[in-house]
């Protein structure tokens, strides 16, 4: 076993990506996943604003608008931002603390093909032409009533899609709190590091009440169960309150690991330590624990009373105190640092403004009384795309920019970058900051059309022609992404000469054992301590040249999730055809089997020789 | 390649060993007997609660039953599954981290949605 590339068959190579427990490679499935359902949402978006271009059009019919602006949602959250910064996450934190591997690959693996199958079932619905439609929020009295599957795809692919997630979260948790190289100790971690911890932390508490959730919601239309419908005695608002208590800390999850993208970057390319390292530490993990706390306002118009409505709204406004610090920390790192504007910088200095009007608007609707107005008009609409797109999807595409070259081996061309950053961040803000004007001018949000002359025409436009611009943006990124791996040209450990962190030490892509000796943690940004020091290799080694341990690969993810996929199927036609009881009990056994054969067998991995690793050193021209 | 290697205890561990062992096993045997009068008191308490006996009021009753059931909780996770020894500490994060979150949501229910 070596890390030499050898060539390969089509179907070796097939095999080999789909048994993989190697983290770098699952972070590269989930990023392709990702940006996958990434294009789909984007293509569903814009017939959502190729629709609203006009007033009384008909590019669509109202039943379609419903379920495109359900299924453009629930997939740019579920299915889009979580695997694309999960696979940032896999790629690149357990480099960051001088792992070999995540705590459980095989776990690791069955995590990434659930979200995948998750996606796909939920997506399965476009073929079947029943589609989720009751908004990806899918309050339940409506999605009760929802007629055909739609509303059954979404609730079973997202519990499928959700197991994977908390899987994948606890992965990551066990990872930071056992792995760590010696000398890596918590107040040493890297912010994004740090943010994944506190992100996986929050999915650890998050997911199972969406699991509670959606499995009500399953029970409810599939088996008969009554737990919202409130002619049976059940209660249609706590449909609202379990999503929330999830959802909110959702839009957290999403965001904290966002904002570890990016204070690795302000650091990198100010070439300055963190500024407030600790305090940025402390904002993260405060964020994490008021995110739970605050749920309710989005629910301020149920009609909670203005005892429960006075608390949530302080708890919310709350949050923006250690968001503060942390904006006020990012512009403290870049003040008096040796500045250097790359793509990813780029997205960094576009994403304070815009995260800044974003986390504004969030605290005007934290007030509870103006929430009244704002309550289902495009204002909201503004807001949450101005969080995650302008704070999420910036980090994103700052991240594929900042993180190609480690994952892939080669350099994406910086003017394209920049061309990317200019169509995407001028379309993103003509897009959305218009929309605010729309809700105040009375647009309600989820309308499929609207009538002339109501003064909301120009500014659709606006917003439409906007949404054409992020496009041709993520179009540049494609076509950049295609050129570099054409054109192929290998980069060495640390591209962007400013790596402060351990994963800027080793070979891009790295080894599959990622460090021949693992590292000696010194600081924070030791990589950076080292070459302060004349150390060029960034590296000291806390251990001698020994064989390594290494997981082996296994198909057994794949056929556990494989059986959820079927049995799936089974659980949503069980009433009305007679195939579905007997599909849903085989799908169940296929998994339940499949995880039997993991238990029994006794896979105690393999070892890569001494003597490899001196060839793998070698072959790179010695220690460098 | 894994290398096991077996370690032999000196003499003087060996006595260190029993003596916490010892020291366990009296820690446990009284908080067994601690929780037994605990749950005796909550018994006679709701007993006493049914026969009307005066000052037993449901105001005096519940909140006593759960805080005893809470005491009963902490002792349980500490005496009996260990979570007083050493290397508990990232456990012992989550858990109180959780009671925490979980705390506004049960709030939240029977205030505003079961009330």
């Amino acid at each position: 076993m070596s890390s030499v590339a050898q060539k390969k068959s089509f179907g070796a190579t097939l095999w080999d990506w789909m048994t993989t427990v190697d983290h770098k490679k699952i972070g590269i499935l989930y990023l392709l996943g990702g940006g996958f359902f990434f294009v789909v949402g984007g293509i569903e978006a814009m017939i959502i604003r190729i629709q609203l271009l006009q007033p009384n059009n008909d590019f669509v019919s109202a039943g379609l608008f419903n379920e495109i602006i359900t299924m453009h949602g629930t997939t740019m959250i579920f299915l889009a931002a979580m695997p694309i910064l999960f696979g940032f996450m896999n790629a690149i934190m357990p480099l960051q603390i001088g792992a070999r591997d995540v705590a459980f690959p095989f776990i690791n693996s069955l995590g990434f093909w659930m979200f995948f199958f998750g996606g796909l079932f939920l997506n399965i619905s476009w073929f079947v032409g029943e589609v989720p439609n009751a908004g990806w929020t899918s309050y339940a009295s409506l999605s009760l009533l929802s007629e055909g599957h739609g509303i059954d795809f979404y609730a079973i692919g997202l519990q499928i899609a959700g197991g994977g997630t908390l899987m994948a979260g606890i992965n990551f948790l066990v990872t930071i709190i056992n792995m760590r190289a010696p000398g890596m100790t918590y107040m040493r971690m890297p912010l994004f590091t740090w943010t994944t911890f506190v992100a996986s932390a929050m999915i650890l508490f998050a997911f199972p009440p969406l699991t509670v959730g959606l499995f009500f919601l399953t029970f409810d239309r599939m088996f008969g169960g009554n737990f919202f419908n409130h002619a049976m005695g059940g209660n249609t608002i706590i449909w609202e309150h379990i999503f929330w208590i999830f959802g909110h800390p959702e839009v957290y999850i999403l965001i904290l690991p966002a904002f570890g993208i990016f204070s690795e970057i302000f650091s990198m390319f100010s070439r300055k330590r963190l500024f407030g390292y600790p305090s940025m530490v402390f904002a993260t993990v405060l964020i994490g624990f008021l995110g739970f706390m605050v749920w309710a306002h989005h629910m301020f118009t149920v009609g909670l009373g203005p005892t429960a409505n006075a608390i949530f709204a302080v708890a919310t406004m709350a949050i923006a105190v250690p968001t503060g610090v942390k904006i006020f920390n990012w512009l403290l790192t870049i003040w008096g640092g040796s500045i250097k504007v790359t793509t990813p910088m780029l997205y960094a200095l576009g994403f304070i403004p815009s995260f800044v009007m974003g986390g504004v608007t969030g605290v005007m609707q934290g007030a509870a009384p103006l929430d009244y107005q704002l309550h289902d008009s495009y204002f909201i609409v503004a807001h949450f795309h101005y969080v995650i797109v302008g704070g999420v999807v910036l980090a994103i595409l700052a991240g594929v920019h900042l993180y190609w070259p480690k994952m892939f081996g080669v350099m994406l061309n910086e003017i394209m970058g920049k061309i990317t950053f200019a169509f995407f961040f001028i379309g993103f803000h003509m897009t959305f900051l218009i929309q605010h004007w729309l809700g105040f001018w009375g647009m309600p949000r989820r309308v499929w059309t609207y009538m002339d002359g109501q003064g909301w025409e120009l500014a659709n436009v606006i917003s439409s022609v906007g949404a054409l611009f992020m496009a041709i943006g993520v179009i540049v990124l494609v076509v950049n992404i295609i050129m570099a791996t054409i054109k192929n040209a290998p980069v060495g450990d640390d591209p962007w000469g400013d790596g402060r962190t351990l994963e800027w030490a080793i070979s891009s892509p790295p080894p599959f054992y990622n460090f021949a000796q693992t590292p000696l943690v010194r600081g924070l940004d030791t990589v950076w301590i080292e070459k302060m020091e004349g150390n060029e290799s960034g590296l000291t080694p806390s251990e001698p040249l020994q064989d390594i341990h290494m997981p082996n690969g296994s198909i057994i993810p794949f056929f556990m999730t494989l059986g959820l996929f079927i049995a799936g199927f089974g659980a949503m036609y069980h009433a009305e055809t007679a195939w579905g009881l007997p599909v849903l009990i085989f799908g169940l056994a296929w998994t339940f089997v499949s995880m039997s054969a993991r238990s029994l067998q006794d896979d105690l991995g393999f070892y890569v020789k001494k003597e490899d690793l001196e060839k793998d050193l070698q072959r790179k021209g010695g220690r460098k | 390649m894994s290398e096991v290697t077996v370690y032999e205890k000196s003499p003087a561990e060996m006595v260190l060993g029993k003596k916490r062992a010892k020291e366990s096993m009296r820690a446990q045997v009284m908080m067994f007997s601690l929780m037994i009068f605990m749950t005796l008191i909550s018994f006679t308490m709701v007993l006493a609660y049914q026969a009307q006996v005066s000052g037993f009021s449901s105001y005096f009753v519940l909140p006593t039953l759960l805080l005893f059931a809470a005491v009963q909780v902490g002792l349980q996770l500490y005496y009996f599954m260990h979570m007083n020894e050493k290397g508990h500490g990232i456990p012992q994060m989550f858990m109180f981290t959780g009671a925490l979150l979980a705390f506004p949501v049960v709030l939240t229910f029977v205030t505003i949605i079961w009330w």
